[in-house]
């Protein structure tokens, strides 16, 4: 059995290999991958920390994680399409032309 | 075995999630994407979350990756991002730089964590070999287990996660439900193709929010 402290090394890592991505890549839909990976880093957490623990509670919250990060994948790339329709070659700067 | 099967899902993970940062095509970047979080759900049936490792697959492999497939097919966008173009002076170094900080504060929590005495360690492998299937662990410790489990009532993993989430969190629950039909009617209100302007105003009808994009 591996010991905790591995499982939060991992998503440490992770977390910040979605945080370096983020910030480094234009393309608004790669950006939203790496949001993906983020919230993936902390659903490990959640699952490693509930083993730890003996609780449930963690494995639930990862479920409402989960939901949340369809939602957002959802509205997220309506947006894209929706300014991606306007000006194909868009990237991350162009976002604020929703505004007119 | 289990500290095989950690090496081996945690190597797939984070080459997965360095394929997502350098590929430069975004297809390829989604396709990264699902190695990432396919070894993230081996992880989970690994830590005795089967239900969740079961979900991570159908919800993210097959509905998000694939939303993200779908639109870069829709949209075209398939072509390579220039990754030379820097269009903040200086954006690349700092980016690394924010990375290594936040993972150097992580880390510094989770040592915090381990100084501290483990809360509840003792009830743990009671809980571990009960629930049903025991992923990790030797078979004859599993027959052993299993027999010792078999005269209690023993809960399973989604039952369990079934109680809590209709008991103790049902309203949480019930709020992601509205939540999902809020982002359902939004996604349909952004995306919707905005109708010609002298159309609109032919009928009479007022130039909604909607078109604007």
């Amino acid at each position: 059995m591996v010991d905790t402290f591995w499982y939060l090394l991992l998503g440490a890592v992770l977390f910040s290999l979605g945080t370096v991505g983020l910030l480094v890549r234009r393309n608004p839909l790669v950006m939203f991958m790496c949001v993906e990976l983020m919230l993936n880093a902390v659903s490990v957490t959640f699952v490693a920390l509930a083993r730890r623990m003996g609780d449930f509670s963690g494995q639930i919250s990862v479920l409402f994680v989960l939901v949340v990060a369809a939602a957002e994948a959802v509205v997220g790339l309506a947006i894209v399409v929706a300014v991606m329709r306007r000006r194909p070659a868009a990237t991350a700067d162009d976002v604020s032309l929703l505004r007119d | 075995m289990a500290v095989a099967v950690f090496a081996v899902c945690a190597a797939i993970i984070l080459a997965g999630a360095l394929g997502v940062i350098v590929f430069r095509n975004p297809v390829h970047a989604a396709l990264s994407l699902v190695a990432s979080l396919f070894g993230v759900a081996v992880l989970f049936l690994s830590m005795d979350a089967q239900f969740l490792g079961v979900v991570q697959v159908v919800v993210y492999a097959g509905a998000i990756v694939v939303l993200f497939l779908f639109v870069i097919m829709l949209l075209g966008v398939d072509r390579a991002e220039s990754l030379r173009v820097e269009p903040i002076g200086g954006q690349r170094p700092l980016a690394l730089g924010v990375g290594v900080g936040i993972l150097v504060l992580i880390l510094l929590f989770v040592v915090g964590i381990y100084d501290a005495p483990p809360a509840v360690q003792g009830e743990l492998p009671a809980l571990e070999s009960c629930t049903g299937l025991p992923v990790s662990e030797p078979s004859s410790s599993v027959s052993s287990s299993a027999a010792e489990c078999d005269g209690q009532e023993v809960a399973s993993n989604i039952s369990q996660i079934a109680e809590g989430v209709f008991g103790d969190y049902v309203w949480a629950f019930q709020l992601t439900g509205l939540l999902l039909t809020i982002s359902v009617v939004g996604a349909v209100v952004l995306a919707r193709r905005p109708r010609p302007l002298e159309e609109a105003v032919a009928e009479g009808v007022p130039e909604e929010s909607g078109s604007v994009v």
